[in-house]
């Protein structure tokens, strides 16, 4: 089992515009761990920093500081060769992550070669067929030969999963897996990824903006503002006790079942003013300046 | 949950779910353009063309072989004439043809490799390597490409002027633009997830080009390929025409050359230019017919036009029947009353 400790992660994009050239933090100093069985949801508004932290978790982009560290169950540390193994992705969009060209086979059969799970031939024929049945897609045997536009888009997410699946990850970076799906079948895929998730104890890093799904699906959620950890805790604290003010405009903004009439949108939000630069943590019980690993929060709750 | 098995569910497919898949199916079907009466007509030239360049040079006699009946016209036994020194026109149609096309296929394949790689891997690497690939790419674009192959030509001497030496100078002069084109499209298609999750599920670089990018862009480079045979074939002849051509051999551009010498049109001998310069001009509309059908593929837009068209002129013409129907109904009716 493997673990992943992000510490104090800052990600700068340099944006040149003509001779000008001014510096975009997306990632302030955010700290995260994932740890084996646990869900994590990130959840913040467009632009907040979610799918760039996901860029890094999945080495696609490279921190400008600070560090993740994934650690097996022995201690040993994941290196570089390995780390693709261990750390996989499932993309927001099903209908372009997967290659129109390929068929399914091809999809699941690389990653598989690539991390050496199977010999060629039958044998990773058949290891596709298994990946494909662990996520209800059946009658594997038909499913495989297809190409992405003949299945639908809860099938092609299935697909995904399975793909990200197949080198035989620990680590599971969820950037809204859901998002793009029917209303109908996101709960089906979301319970899929949580049977997974118990099955191989997967460490899951669920990336999302709807606080629904978030309270349903994780374990612990995590609130960006602004590229910062504005509040941090278990699903339900931050959910039914909100502190920082962004986390109350989130949680207002959630459509409310029991409330009857048609909620309006209400006076534009002072962006400035609802961000005093600190962090609630529920772990704690207290707040804290933004960037304090949570490593040593959670500690602090253990003292 | 919903929609988690497919309609054609089959007992048996569920009961045996060892079964062995079917072969994976290819995404090559979908790249091939759609049959229609102008795709027809261009692969008839060109595949007519192609067989003449292929098979006629094994029929036809010497072209080289001079006579002493100069510039007869067409006869039951020379078919296109001769030339002024008596030479087989088909015969060195034939030979001239084998030649122009030897030469287009080598040029479009060259100039298809070299803007591949300039415009695909910079593209795909971005960053200083880009950088350096489009500055690269733009110097070629701008130098203008006539006149430099005829100073290139000009200063290989004749001897060493051999059809490799003119292939090269045309497919030089010729790989810019499409390498332009395939870094546009390349920097599209490389920002797409599934370029992204292969990197992530740790592909190569190499193959991620190669396997998962380089299909996504076959209807362009087959469309680059086709522009770069009809552009090498009328560069070559153009060449051959002002005497700069590869040497000891026989195109179409060569023939043109020697008739113009010959002063064949003042003399009325059409029969010695007009075959020439007609198989240029039909090479060159059959491949561009099937070039446009390849469009059709990279822009779907221009096939549902074509089919939109197509229903429009079926409604109409339907309407016009029925009009025509509820006409001659109304019109015994009348008779009847």
């Amino acid at each position: 089992m493997t673990s992943v400790h992000v510490t104090d992660l800052v990600k700068d994009y340099t944006i040149r515009g003509g001779l000008k050239r001014t510096r975009l933090r997306a990632v302030d100093h955010v700290s995260l761990e994932l740890t084996p069985g646990r869900t994590v949801a990130l959840v913040g508004e467009s632009g907040s920093g979610k799918s760039t932290i996901a860029k890094i978790l999945t080495r696609m982009e490279t921190p400008t500081s600070g560090g993740v560290k994934v650690v097996r169950d022995d201690g040993t540390e994941v290196d570089r060769a390995a780390y693709r193994r261990e750390v996989q992705m499932v993309f927001q969009d099903p209908f372009a992550s997967l290659n129109p060209f390929h068929s399914i086979e091809h999809h699941i059969a690389r990653p598989l070669r690539i991390h050496d799970r199977t010999a060629a031939g039958e044998e990773t024929r058949q290891r596709v067929l298994e990946m494909l049945e662990r996520v209800n897609l059946t009658p594997a045997a038909t499913i495989a030969p297809r190409r992405p536009h003949e299945l639908s888009g809860g099938q092609r997410q299935r697909v995904a999963i399975a793909r990200a699946l197949a080198p035989g990850a620990r680590v599971l970076i969820a950037d809204e897996p859901v998002s793009m799906l029917d209303v109908s079948i996101r709960l089906g895929v979301l319970n899929l990824l949580g049977r997974l998730q118990r099955e191989d104890d997967l460490a899951v890093l669920y990336i999302t903006h709807d606080l629904a799904t978030a309270r349903h699906f994780s374990d612990e959620i995590t609130v960006l503002y602004r590229g910062r950890v504005v509040e941090r805790g278990p699903a339900d604290a931050v959910i039914l006790d909100p502190h920082h003010e962004y986390t109350k405009l989130l949680a207002a903004a959630a459509p409310d079942p029991e409330r009857l009439g048609r909620v309006t949108a209400d006076a534009p939000v002072d962006r400035d003013a609802i961000d005093n630069g600190a962090c609630y943590d529920h772990f704690a019980g207290e707040w804290r300046e933004a960037g304090v690993p949570a490593a040593e929060a959670r500690a602090a709750v253990r003292d | 949950m919903t929609n988690l098995k497919p309609a054609n569910t089959t007992p048996v497919a569920d009961a045996d779910p060892a079964a062995p898949a079917a072969p994976a199916r290819s995404g090559w079907r979908s790249l091939l353009p759609t049959m229609t009466p102008w795709l027809a007509i261009g692969l008839a030239l060109v595949g007519g063309i192609v067989l003449f360049g292929l098979i006629a040079p094994l029929l036809v006699g010497d072209p080289r072989q001079i006579r002493d009946q100069g510039l007869t016209p067409p006869s039951a036994e020379f078919w296109l004439g001769t030339t002024q020194t008596g030479q087989d026109v088909l015969a060195q149609l034939a030979f001239a043809t084998r030649g122009s096309l030897q030469i287009g296929l080598l040029v479009g394949v060259l100039a298809t490799v070299l803007s591949a790689f300039f415009g695909i891997y910079g593209a795909y690497r971005g960053k200083f390597l880009d950088d350096a690939f489009s500055l690269f790419t733009n110097v070629f674009l701008v130098i203008p490409g006539l006149p430099l192959v005829i100073v290139i030509s000009g200063f290989v001497p004749r001897e060493s002027r051999g059809l490799w030496t003119i292939a090269v100078v045309l497919a030089v002069t010729g790989w810019a633009a499409s390498a332009r084109v395939l870094h546009a499209q390349t920097l599209s298609v490389r920002q797409r997830d599934y370029v992204a999750a292969s990197q992530v599920s740790g592909e190569r670089p190499w193959r991620v080009i190669v396997v998962e990018i380089l299909p996504n862009l076959l209807p362009v480079i087959a469309s680059q390929f086709v522009f770069a045979v009809i552009a090498a074939i009328l560069g070559e002849a153009g060449l051959s025409y002002i005497g700069l051509g590869a040497s000891n051999s026989a195109t179409l551009g060569t023939m043109l050359f020697y008739a113009q010498n010959g002063f064949a049109l003042s003399l009325g001998a059409w029969w010695w230019f007009v075959p020439p310069g007609l198989m240029i001009a039909l090479f060159g509309t059959g491949l561009s017919l099937v070039n446009f059908s390849i469009d059709e593929v990279i822009n779907p837009k221009l096939k549902n036009l074509r089919q939109h068209r197509r229903r429009a002129r079926r409604a109409l013409r339907l309407e016009r029947e029925l009009a025509r129907a509820s006409r001659r109904t109304a019109a015994v009716k009348e008779t009847d009353r």
